[in-house]
């Protein structure tokens, strides 16, 4: 783990005995002793603490960075309510997606939280593209604590009362066992919960104190991508990259209506061709038949045999119990229910089409 | 049962008379992580000593199993269809993954035994 990053958690792992891998340029925990399987289920029926430290934060302050940033996403920022959350992706002028990350409207500053792979490269986009009176800041002295799962919120309100009241993909400063935090109502596995942000001088202290509650349990990346694919949620650098669009990525949800219409985002033009005329791929949910798991680069052919796409996140569903999978196909084969036959290995995996999420989200929408 | 011999790949070998039972080593598993799928060989289908018999997929990935020496499969583990977790639960006993008739018992002498192969193990991590 020579020439690795830690995160402010690495000690606290490394005690727990989790299986630390490199990832984004991380050491970072992909499984603690109890296991994937059983770090989803626990997830999914009471509460998993995640380590999301790697992932990058930021702030862009200014009166006017709503509206800069809008200049390099298709989301709404400027309409987004004082401490509110969206979720969004930075284009380029082709379209294609240089990451997906949350941004939050505070007052005078924008706050980001964008992948630990692509963080570098998305300060220096940003910074280049922002105007003289607004100010990245980069927050290298933050760690970031996700606790998921129908029992987090119970648990963070116990400790913080007052946390219940947050909607969700809304965020407040609240403080913990005598740490300040700032806490937002929002996650990426489909479960209720929280991303908590805290100095990386206290998280541990933050997260012991989470995790001496029964039912919270400490879960892994490998969970975070099971949980993660379950809910039908996109992975950068598997499901969506440079090459595809948000469109394509069926991401359209997060294009705000005002910014449809008006576009003056990178690669509106395009984007806003693909909004009114479709595009030719689609990412889809897939279901396999059977026990075989198929994974990411796995082509996907039509019923007549004819190759249509590529399998960008693929594995196993702890909850429903079965492969499932996301990938793209051409769009003529993109409705829900039509017959795939996947390549693994030297068998061809019968599946079809199904709609997004394969296991409901559980959003708290007070 | 025989003592057991390993390969350099994780796999463990039992001979009895003809017949060499094979699985994956629990190092093999605790690596993998939680088994969710085992494709098994053919029964009756011969195999050269390393090639591909096998495909271990974990919620993680797939890891291809070697057969450890050559010869014809007389017999596979069909429990793992509905209970793959066997081979985490119990990598060299209810977990195994076929029995293999042999060709050749010399292979055997290049396999490694308990000690070497918990050296080599050693020196992996």
């Amino acid at each position: 783990m020579n020439g690795l990053h830690q995160t402010a958690l690495h000690a606290l792992h490394v005690g727990l005995g989790a299986k630390m891998v490199p990832f984004a340029g991380y050491a970072m925990p992909v499984q603690y002793p109890s296991g994937i399987l059983a770090e989803h289920r626990h997830t999914r029926a009471a509460a998993g603490l995640f380590d999301v430290g790697h992932m990058g934060q930021a702030r862009i302050h200014g009166a006017n960075a709503a509206k800069a940033i809008e200049a390099l996403v298709p989301g709404d920022i400027q309409g987004l309510a004082l401490d509110h959350t969206r979720y969004t992706q930075l284009t380029n002028d082709a379209g294609g997606i240089i990451d997906d990350l949350m941004v939050t409207r505070r007052d005078g500053h924008l706050f980001l939280v964008v992948n630990a792979a692509c963080k570098d490269a998305d300060y220096a986009h940003i910074a280049a593209a922002l105007p003289k009176d607004c100010r990245l800041e980069i927050l290298d002295d933050r760690a970031l604590i996700a606790l998921q799962g129908p029992a987090a919120i119970a648990v963070m309100d116990g400790l913080c009362p007052g946390i219940a009241k947050l909607s969700f993909m809304s965020l407040a400063p609240f403080t913990i066992a005598g740490i300040e935090c700032l806490v937002s109502r929002s996650g990426y596995t489909g479960e209720d919960g929280v991303e908590i942000s805290a100095p990386n001088a206290q998280a541990e202290a933050l997260a012991q104190t989470l995790l001496k509650d029964a039912r919270v349990k400490p879960a892994g990346l490998g969970a975070r991508d099971t949980l993660r694919l379950e809910a039908g949620l996109c992975l950068y650098g598997h499901d969506i990259d440079l090459t595809t669009t948000p469109v394509e990525a069926a991401l359209t949800w997060s294009i705000g209506k005002r910014r449809r219409t008006e576009g003056g985002f990178a690669g509106a033009a395009i984007i806003q061709k693909q909004l009114a005329e479709g595009v030719l791929r689609k990412r889809v949910g897939i279901l396999p038949e059977g026990r075989v798991p198929v994974r990411d680069h796995a082509d996907i052919a039509d019923a007549s045999g004819a190759a249509i796409g590529t399998i960008t996140s693929g594995g196993f569903g702890p909850t429903i119990d079965r492969p499932i999978a996301m990938g793209y196909v051409a769009t003529v084969a993109a409705a829900d229910g039509t017959a795939l036959a996947i390549s693994v290995r030297d068998k061809k995996i019968v599946s079809k089409v199904t709609r997004l999420p394969f296991v409901a989200h559980r959003y708290h929408k007070g | 049962m025989a003592a057991l011999k390993y390969t350099d790949q994780h796999e463990w070998v039992a001979v009895e008379g003809d017949v060499a039972t094979v699985g994956i080593t629990d190092y093999a598993q605790g690596q993998l992580g939680d088994v969710v799928f085992v494709e098994l060989p053919d029964e009756g289908k011969s195999f050269a000593m390393g090639d591909q018999a096998a495909v271990v997929e974990s919620v993680k990935a797939a890891a291809e199993v070697y057969a450890p020496i050559s010869g014809k499969i007389v017999e596979i583990n069909e429990a793992l269809n509905d209970k793959p977790e066997l081979v985490n639960e119990d990598s060299t006993g209810d977990g195994w993954f076929f029995k293999i008739e042999i060709d050749d018992e010399s292979e055997l002498d290049s396999l490694m035994d308990a000690k070497e192969y918990k050296e080599f193990v050693k020196g992996l991590e």
